[in-house]
């Protein structure tokens, strides 16, 4: 505990140098933008923003990619509320409440409850994450490639028991990631595959960054042109400081939903794949089923606006632990800022506690701040980003795509990639219209290379036994886990049939 | 064309995608079994991969033939009209920028892209489309080419040349 806590006063220090605050600050600051910005989220921010981090050390790089996603799940709830198109799929639940509470005038005491919620759910899962991410590392460091394997699999069949998705879609969704994550020379004999027409071009591969801008850049504005049919509609919402004041005054009424939501934010944030969306509907979920009065629910009540928005705050850290920990990203956000980090030449996983402990602590050390950073950035500022959310789409789109461009081709510097980012955005979108899940591909394509690795180091070392996967019990666990959750959506439907039968 | 019959096509262009990559990978000569002595071939990890992508499309033809999705039993318009023109434009504007960034460069393609939107979809007042046209490739140029020392395409050697002697006033000035 006490080398926690001394590790732990040195990531403060940290968080508190001029760059890195300054990284907050920013971060935080384009978190809340992009989060209540209709069409995206903190995963189109982190992607789009990832390739201008390579000017900063890897510490501030993280602290600012971090920042930005702690700042997303507070703004996600903005125009959720205002709008009720939610700014990101993880503040979907916020808008069953915050809509209805919005069209009774009440806008402001469902902000306030979003950014009070928001703060203490990232607290106390800054406090879990604390706590736990030393003692899981130091397990993890027990791993091998068999084990390494074994929670890939893990993460993928997370997606396909609890994504809620069709699942010969989720499957497709995943296998197309890990093959495209193939695509260039094999890591092991060299050997060139998938070169699509001969194009030299493929043999760099496809990077995981063109398939998350196409995806979720290009192919969610494409969506959100759609859904919104290029108009967005604006409510009345009368923000005074005397009201908000005031509406502090309310946290009484939903502290309960707020530490529900907050625990179970984390633990399920923590589960591969899973990802503050599901988090977020769930804790939505609880609360409904656990309060007096269930009926009100979906009707403005500021408990199903609270319980929400604390779970996908302390879910988005959540995620940051096996990502972290074991190299093994939460949420699709989290594979970004995976793939962030290989990139800058750190390798996620546990050794990174040892390696680089000034990157994990100075991490850590940041959330706490830019927690405290963004709830009082986001009260201070929701007057100023209900008038940016007023922005025509006439003016939000182009300087999107623009961002979308330009971040591909400074990442790579070749324009092969802008022409196959926007392919993939076309392609995504008309899938994802479709019910193709698009998540678990992004996921994939992350974790390819290093599931493939992994695999085929157990292989080699076992001389072709794929019992090897089984007959070492962390390993086994992780597989039994993932059978289960493979088998979950199955049984739930037998479950429910004899339910009905009966 | 219906969603269900966008779902169908789907379904069987991600069944050829996912044959066509494997006969890729078989054409290639990649091993897609164990090689003697240095474990599973190159081939194998994407070859059985996409082989679980063909029964997964197949998966995705059975259940749309029985109508387990819902897709599959949906008659609405896959695009509707309203949204195929919103949807059409901006993908045509995206893949107009990409073009013109190799011919006419990124920063003129900017300003194009700009008056575009700003000005014909939009039609905003000349001050603020004036304004996007010049404040976008400005900020572009000094985050992209000048903070991080990216060097965007200039397009044919006409207008690289143009943007050389930009560069070299920025030199001449400040280093």
């Amino acid at each position: 505990m006490e080398t926690i806590l001394v590790s732990l006063g040195a990531g403060l220090l940290q968080a508190f140098e001029p760059l890195n605050l300054f990284m907050i600050f920013a971060g935080c600051l384009a978190g809340l933008f992009v989060g209540c910005m209709p069409g995206l989220g903190s995963v189109n921010g982190v992607a789009i923003l990832l390739p201008i981090t390579f000017l900063v050390p890897p510490t501030a790089a993280i602290i600012f990619l971090a920042a930005l996603y702690y700042g997303a799940m507070y703004g996600g709830a903005i125009s959720s509320i205002t709008l009720g198109i939610p700014g990101a799929s993880t503040a979907v639940a916020t808008v069953f409440d915050g809509r209805p509470m919005a069209q009774q005038g009440k806008a402001d005491q469902a902000l306030m409850a979003a950014a009070i919620a928001s703060f203490i759910g990232g607290t106390v899962s800054i406090v879990l994450f604390t706590l736990f991410a030393p003692p899981l590392a130091a397990f993890a460091l027990k791993f091998g490639p068999q084990e390494e394997f074994a929670l890939m699999l893990l993460a993928f069949a997370t997606f396909i028991g609890l994504g809620g998705d069709d699942i010969p879609k989720t499957i497709f969704s995943i296998l197309l990631g890990l093959v495209l994550a193939a695509v260039g020379f094999d890591i092991i004999s060299g050997q060139p595959r998938l070169i699509f027409f001969d194009m030299v071009e493929f043999q760099r591969g496809i990077g995981f960054l063109v398939l998350a801008i196409g995806i979720y850049g290009v192919g969610e504005m494409l969506w959100t042109l759609e859904t919104t049919n290029g108009k967005v509609q604006m409510h009345n919402v009368k923000i005074t400081w005397s009201r908000i004041r005031s509406n502090f005054g309310q946290v009484r009424e939903y502290i309960n939903s707020t530490w529900l939501g907050s625990v179970l934010g984390f633990f399920v944030g923590t589960l591969p794949a899973a990802g503050a969306t599901p988090a977020s509907l769930m804790s939505y979920g609880l609360s409904k089923t656990f309060s007096k009065d269930p009926d009100s629910y979906g009707k403005g009540n500021i408990s199903g606006v609270a319980a929400p928005e604390a779970a996908n705050n302390a879910a988005s850290t959540g995620s940051m632990l096996p990502m972290i920990t074991l190299g093994i990203p939460g949420s699709p956000t989290t594979a970004i800022l995976l793939g962030g980090m290989i990139i800058w030449g750190l390798r996620p996983g546990p050794l990174l506690f040892t390696e680089s402990p000034d990157f994990v602590w100075g991490l850590i050390g940041s959330m706490y701040v830019a927690n405290l950073v963004t709830v009082l950035l986001n009260i201070a500022l929701i007057p100023v980003f209900i008038r940016v959310l007023a922005m025509p789409f006439t003016l939000l789109t182009p300087i999107i795509f623009v961002l979308c461009v330009l971040g591909v081709f400074a990442t790579t510097d070749r324009m092969f990639d802008t022409w196959i980012m926007l392919i993939i955005g076309v392609v995504g979108y008309l899938m994802r219209k479709l019910n193709y899940p698009v998540a678990p591909a992004v996921l994939a394509i992350v974790l390819g290379p290093l599931a493939e690795r992994s695999m085929r180091q157990s292989l080699i070392g076992s001389q072709g036994d794929v019992t090897t996967f089984v007959t070492r019990p962390i390993s086994l666990v992780c597989i039994m886990i993932a059978i289960a959750l493979v088998s979950y959506p199955i049984v739930k439907k037998i479950l429910r049939k004899r339910a009905a039968e009966a | 064309m219906t969603v269900r019959t966008a779902e169908l096509l789907m379904a069987i262009a991600t069944l050829i995608l996912s044959l066509g990559l494997m006969l890729s990978i078989y054409t290639d000569g990649l091993r897609i079994d164990w090689v003697e002595g240095r474990g599973p071939g190159a081939g194998v990890w994407p070859f059985w991969l996409s082989a679980g992508m063909a029964a997964a499309s197949v998966w995705t033809l059975v259940r749309w033939y029985r109508g387990q999705t819902p897709e599959s039993r949906s008659y609405d318009p896959y695009v509707s009209r309203e949204t195929v023109f919103l949807v059409l434009v901006s993908a045509t504007s995206l893949l107009v920028l990409l073009i013109m960034m190799n011919i006419i460069g990124t920063y003129l393609s900017l300003i194009a892209f700009m008056f575009f939107y700003v000005r014909i979809l939009g039609r905003h007042t000349w001050p603020m489309t004036v304004g996007f046209m010049l404040g976008t490739p400005i900020a572009v140029y000094l985050l992209f080419e000048v903070a991080l020392t990216k060097y965007l395409p200039k397009g044919l050697p006409i207008f690289e040349e143009g943007f050389l002697w930009i560069d070299n006033l920025r030199y001449e000035w400040f280093y």
